[in-house]
């Protein structure tokens, strides 16, 4: 049995990855991967808590996380297809039209 | 004959009001239809002013038949508690009035027919002849003060339209206003008079002859009578051209000369006698020196307006100083009493005739000879012998020739005032061979000697003819009414009181008759050798004095008129568009400049406020929307920086 | 017939009005069809008006022909009408005056045309002059009041001659600022007035009477109602808008101003002023009748210096209106009863007059004396003589209706009202000024005479035609010149109509 705080800072460590990466990234597809990681650390500390506390809720969020999730993703890259078909280019730092 | 006479004449003494009416109807007939009467209209006023003598003369003798005072009158009008009536009071001294007003006035009207032949404006002429006419025996008739105080003022403005009659010419336009006003300035005293008699009474009446009860019953103020009778002369003195308001009426020749007769005559100037007359009892009644007041201007202007005559050229000027000076006879001779009044009353009834036809004989002349002035004339006797002889009857009847109208009456004057009133004695009597003087100098230039002029003098038409030989005969008739020698019997139609005796005092007769002779002899021996320059010339500063009218006309042109005129009025005037209307225009402009200062405040302070509050807002937006960069991931570094900070302020919190 | 009694004045006063709306709603190419309304309508209301004066009991004090029924019920406002002696004359010459106003439009119409507004105005002009005199609520005379200045102002500013809107402006602020102090006044004497509070004039009238007002009251009120008439009078030192009003106005509008408006103010004197706050008028009547004989001798020399014909005879107003102040100060009944037949002398005198200057004006095209330069009475001898006639009359000749008005307000100022507290010797002072006003008048009149009628024509005028008086204005002004006469002749047509009204007014002020 891994100890819960383990899980937590492996946790913390991949939300960290991904907010750099949302933060950081310039290309629009690695920036909805690292949302990715960030819901996935969310994942992992969901179904941690569940396991430590016995409480089968951890797994059932996670996995209703992992389906908005997909929702969320499938949406995304729709949104980056478009981008890409008009600007054919997919750096956020272009897309800033709605600004003062 | 007499019978039927006298129940005529009790008749006809009801409806005097007629004889007023008569005039004032011929008037408007003229006025309305006159221009397309044959005869232009004249035709009215000489009918009307015939059935008006006649009238008049069927009256006088039912007095002449010893008839008693007929008084009648209606209700006129009433404010508050005073009511004033309109009728006719006809006693002797009326009637008498009536007939020197209708019988002159009928003389004029006739003698205008050709005298103002061919005047543009000859039926208007007639129009206010007549009104004129009416007028004066509206005074003549009215008893109470209300109803003769319109006539009198009536009679004004009809004298100022015929003395501007030819008003194309300047001097004769301003002659009118000249005596108009001057008259005016006498009459607004002489309202204060009739208000101060109303007032004495607690407005009960204004009827004279009441008036005259309560003033001699002294139940009226004594004061206020004394006042009254004042002020009430002051009108005497305006109409009858009295020093100090004589300035007028030398001007008033400014006028046709029918006019000059009518208003010397019988109306404007017997009017101021007539009214002193008429109110008699309250100037007895006040105080002593009321009359004393009345003698003095009386003998002011006798002496000095005689001394005016003797420099004039202008033959109707010398006829109006004449004028101005027998009226100061019948002034002075009204401050002595009532047989000074009786003694004025018989003169200003001769004196009308004689004065008529001087007038209407000058008026033949300069008919004939185009000029007014005697240095044109000479040498008239011969072509022009009925105007000669009339004019020589008026003349000898002036200056006082027995038997003639004004040697008696101008008797009376001197019986009057040889009674205590030395000083007056002696001025009438210098003032008499003035008079003969100055008469005699105008008869002279006149008709004696050579013709001077340069138009062919030629007698005049029998309208104008006729008329002088019917007042010559009046001339010589009348004076003997009042003749003591015939029992005067003048004097029992007008007396005043009881009827006193007519003294007949021959030191009296022949020192006046002297003083006439005096004043002819002196002056024919002047006059008769015809000389270039004028011998009273030789008088040097005296003639300059007399020649500038004393410089009375010229001190109330140039102190009084002119300044009042021209120089008063316009300060008045420069201080209301100036001074008042400046303050309402300042308040205008002044408000307009508040108006001013609250624009800029309102635009520089609170608009300012309020526009700098949203400026302030909107420069506060202009900078923060820099935060809106439009990149997600930058809001996102935002949020997370700001949960961070969150993080850390609750954990410590915590 | 009860019908007629109340309804009567209330329909002849708004007859007028309705006229003006129909007028506005002809098409304005009908001129003529206009014009014949103007005279239909101002005629029918002076029918109505004279069949009002005929059916009016002479020998009753008191109102007749009243309607009395709620108006503004807020504030306690009535309409409340009705008419008596003193208003009588005064109601009958507004229409008169109208009628031949709107007779002489048919001739004449100033620039800049625009016959329907000249017109629709002066029917509105005719119904508030006519409203004021029979108003017996203060809110209602206000109301009355004020709509004449709107339509005045107009027809001064719109057809009057070159300087017009200085002068509509002037009259109008100027005439308003006195009837604020007015309307303060009736506010004032609202709300210290009897309870429930009330505007009508004959309750209020009562209530004074019984000594309701206290004394300091009155005379700060006084001053403030005396400040709002004595503008429109208008009285000496108050009397500069009226010139300028005059000589700008068009004829009409100046004979509608010096005939009808000027009494307005007069008019509230004897109706408002006096019998509601007595003890004012007794402390203010000597300063009033200072200042009216200060406006007699004042006026006269000011018309001494006058160069413009109009002006001239717009000052000899500030005179004659200065004889009716003299009469109403000395609160006799001799003397009101002259103040109101000299308004009544002088509206139809003074009006005619107007018309006279505005004929002349008409055919020299200059009312300057001097360029007429004299000779009217050679060229055009009808004219000339109705000038000089109405001159003569304005100057007071007996026998002409200015005569008595002034006369029988001298006389009165020889014994002021003592009972009430005059000073005999400061009123005769008075009289003596205003005899020195009558001779001044005297010689104005004549002198203008002179310059304009007398003497040779020019030669600048020489060829120019001339007409004589036409066949339309012998229309208007005949019953003006006859009106003129038979009051002269006549004084009781004023005088008894006026005494038994000024006999119970003189019982409200109290004394005889």
């Amino acid at each position: 049995m891994i100890r819960l705080p383990f899980v937590l800072f492996f946790s913390a460590l991949l939300f960290s990855a991904g907010v750099y990466g949302v933060l950081a990234r310039r290309n629009a597809v690695m920036v909805l991967m690292a949302i990715e990681l960030m819901l996935n650390a969310v994942n992992v500390n969901l179904v941690a808590f569940g396991s430590d506390r016995h409480d089968v809720g951890g797994q059932m969020f996670a996995l209703f996380v992992i389906a908005v999730a997909a929702a969320e993703v499938g949406i995304g890259l729709a949104i980056v297809i478009l981008l890409y078909r008009n600007r054919e280019s997919i750096n956020v730092d272009e897309v800033n039209l709605l600004k003062w | 004959m007499v019978a039927e006479a006298t129940a005529a004449a009790s008749g006809i003494i009801r409806s005097s009001w007629v004889v007023v009416l008569l005039p004032v109807v011929s008037a408007l007939l003229t006025l309305f239809f006159g221009k397309r009467t044959p005869g232009k209209g004249a035709v009215y006023g000489i009918s009307a002013m015939g059935a008006a003598f006649v009238m008049s003369l069927l009256i006088l003798w039912h007095f002449v038949q010893g008839g008693g005072t007929y008084a009648s009158q209606v209700n006129w009008f009433s404010v508050g508690p005073f009511h004033v009536e309109a009728g006719q009071y006809i006693d002797g001294l009326a009637a008498v009035m009536l007939v020197v007003v209708t019988s002159v006035s009928l003389c004029v009207h006739v003698y205008s027919l050709g005298y103002m032949d061919g005047d543009s404006r000859f039926t208007w002429f007639y129009v206010v002849l007549s009104l004129f006419t009416a007028a004066m025996l509206n005074v003549v008739v009215a008893p109470n003060l209300i109803q003769l105080l319109v006539g009198w003022e009536i009679m004004g403005v009809c004298s100022y339209l015929l003395i501007g009659h030819w008003y194309e010419v300047k001097e004769n336009s301003n002659a009118a206003i000249k005596a108009f006003i001057t008259t005016r300035i006498g009459d607004v005293p002489f309202m204060f008079g009739v208000f101060a008699l109303i007032f004495a009474t607690g407005f009960t009446t204004s009827n004279i002859a009441q008036i005259g009860d309560l003033v001699k019953s002294h139940e009226l103020s004594n004061g206020l009578v004394a006042a009254a009778a004042l002020l009430l002369f002051g009108g005497a003195v305006g109409k009858s051209a009295q020093f100090p308001l004589h300035v007028w009426l030398p001007d008033a020749m400014a006028g046709p000369t029918p006019v000059s007769a009518l208003i010397h005559a019988a109306t404007m100037v017997a009017a101021g006698v007539y009214l002193v007359g008429r109110m008699y009892e309250v100037f007895i009644n006040a105080d002593p020196w009321v009359l004393q007041v009345i003698g003095i201007i009386g003998a002011i202007t006798m002496l000095g307006s005689a001394f005016m005559a003797l420099v004039q050229d202008d033959i109707k000027r010398v006829l109006a100083y004449s004028t101005l000076s027998q009226l100061a006879y019948m002034v002075a001779a009204m401050s002595l009493g009532p047989a000074g009044r009786n003694a004025s009353f018989f003169h200003l009834f001769t004196h009308a005739f004689f004065k008529a036809l001087l007038f209407l004989g000058a008026g033949s002349v300069i008919h004939a000879v185009h000029s007014n002035n005697m240095s044109d004339m000479g040498g008239l006797k011969n072509p022009m012998p009925v105007t000669f002889w009339t004019f020589l009857i008026g003349s000898a009847a002036l200056a006082g020739i027995v038997p003639l109208a004004g040697f008696w009456s101008k008797d009376e004057l001197l019986v009057s005032a040889s009674h205590g009133h030395e000083l007056l004695f002696v001025i009438m009597l210098a003032t008499a061979v003035l008079t003969a003087f100055y008469t005699t100098r105008m008869v002279v230039m006149t008709f004696f000697g050579t013709y001077e002029g340069h138009a062919h003098p030629h007698e005049s038409p029998p309208s104008m003819a006729g008329t002088l030989v019917f007042l010559a005969a009046a001339t010589v008739v009348v004076g003997f009414l009042g003749s003591p020698q015939l029992h005067a019997p003048f004097f029992k139609w007008v007396f005043f009181e009881e009827p006193e005796a007519i003294h007949f005092e021959a030191w009296i007769a022949l020192v006046g008759t002297l003083a006439a002779l005096a004043g002819i002899g002196f002056a024919w021996t002047l006059y008769a050798p015809r000389k270039e320059r004028d011998p009273l010339r030789a008088l040097g500063p005296v003639w300059n004095l007399l020649e500038h009218r004393f410089y009375i006309d010229d001190f109330y042109m140039k102190r009084i008129v002119y300044p009042v005129r021209d120089r008063l009025s316009a300060a008045v005037y420069w201080f209301n568009q100036h001074v008042l209307d400046g303050i309402i225009n300042g308040t205008a402009m002044a408000t307009r400049g508040l108006g001013q200062v609250v624009n800029l405040f309102d635009r520089g302070v609170i608009d300012r406020a309020v526009n700098g509050v949203a400026g302030t807002a909107g420069a506060t937006g202009g900078l923060l929307k820099y935060i809106q960069s439009g990149n997600v991931q930058r809001y996102m570094a935002f949020l997370f920086v700001g949960v961070m900070v969150l993080a850390v302020v609750f954990a410590k919190l915590v | 017939m009860s019908g007629w009694d109340k309804t009567a004045i209330t329909v002849t006063t708004l007859l007028p009005v309705a006229g003006a709306l129909v007028i506005i709603m002809v098409p304005k190419e009908k001129d003529r069809l206009v014009r014949a309304l103007g005279i239909l309508f101002t005629g029918a209301a002076l029918i109505m008006a004279v069949a009002i004066a005929i059916g009016f009991d002479y020998g009753k004090g008191g109102l007749q022909y009243v309607l009395d029924t709620s108006w503004i019920s807020a504030i306690g406002a009535r309409y409340h009408v009705g008419i008596d002696g003193i208003s009588m004359p005064l109601y009958v010459l507004t229409f008169a005056l109208s009628f031949l106003c709107a007779v002489y439009t048919w001739h004449y119409v100033p620039e800049p045309g625009r016959t329907k507004a000249f017109l629709a105005l002066m029917l509105l002009l005719e119904t508030g002059m006519a409203g004021t005199f029979i108003a017996f609520d203060l809110i209602l005379f206000f109301v009355f009041w004020e709509m004449v200045l709107v339509p005045m102002y107009f027809l001064i500013g719109i057809w009057g001659s070159a300087n017009r809107q200085y002068a509509s402006i002037k009259f109008f602020l100027y005439t308003l600022f006195g009837s604020v102090f007015m309307l303060l006044g009736f506010l004032a004497m609202y709300f210290r007035g009897p309870a429930p509070h009330t505007f009508d004039m004959v309750q209020l009238q009562q209530f004074a009477a019984g000594g309701g007002f206290a004394h300091d009251f009155q005379l700060v009120v006084f001053g403030a109602v005396a400040l709002g008439f004595a503008v429109k009078v208008p009285m000496w030192p108050f009397h500069t808008w009226l010139p300028d009003a005059h000589t700008e106005a068009p004829t009409i509008g100046s004979v509608l101003l010096a005939g009808v408006m000027l009494k307005m103010g007069t008019y509230g004197f004897i109706r408002i002023a006096l019998p509601m706050l007595p003890y004012g008028a007794q402390k203010y009547a000597p300063w009033i009748g200072l200042l009216a004989v200060i406006g007699i001798v004042y006026a006269a020399l000011a018309c001494l210096a006058q160069k413009d014909l109009k002006r001239l005879i717009a000052f000899s107003s500030v005179g004659h209106m200065g004889f009716v102040m003299l009469g109403i100060a000395t609160l006799t009944t001799i003397g009101i009863q002259a103040a109101i037949f000299g308004m009544v002398a002088h509206g139809v005198i003074t009006g005619m007059l107007f018309f006279c200057v505005g004929s002349i004006y008409d055919r020299y095209h200059t009312r300057q004396i001097a360029e007429i330069g004299g000779g009217m009475a050679e060229r055009m001898p009808k004219l000339a003589g109705v000038f000089a006639f109405v001159s003569i009359a304005s100057l007071g000749l007996p026998g002409l209706a200015g005569f008595w008005g002034e006369v029988m307000a001298l006389l009165s100022s020889f014994s002021p009202n003592t009972q009430l507290g005059l000073s005999t010797a400061l009123f005769r002072g008075f009289m003596i000024a205003g005899g020195v006003g009558t001779i001044l008048t005297a010689g104005y009149f004549l002198w203008m005479l002179q310059r304009v009628n007398l003497g040779p024509m020019p030669d600048r005028w020489k060829e120019h035609a001339f007409s004589d008086v036409l066949t339309v204005e012998w229309v208007a002004w005949v019953p003006l010149l006859l009106s003129i006469v038979v009051l002269g002749l006549d004084p009781r047509i004023i005088f008894g109509v006026t005494e038994e009204a000024v006999r119970g007014l003189m019982s409200a002020l109290g004394g005889g």
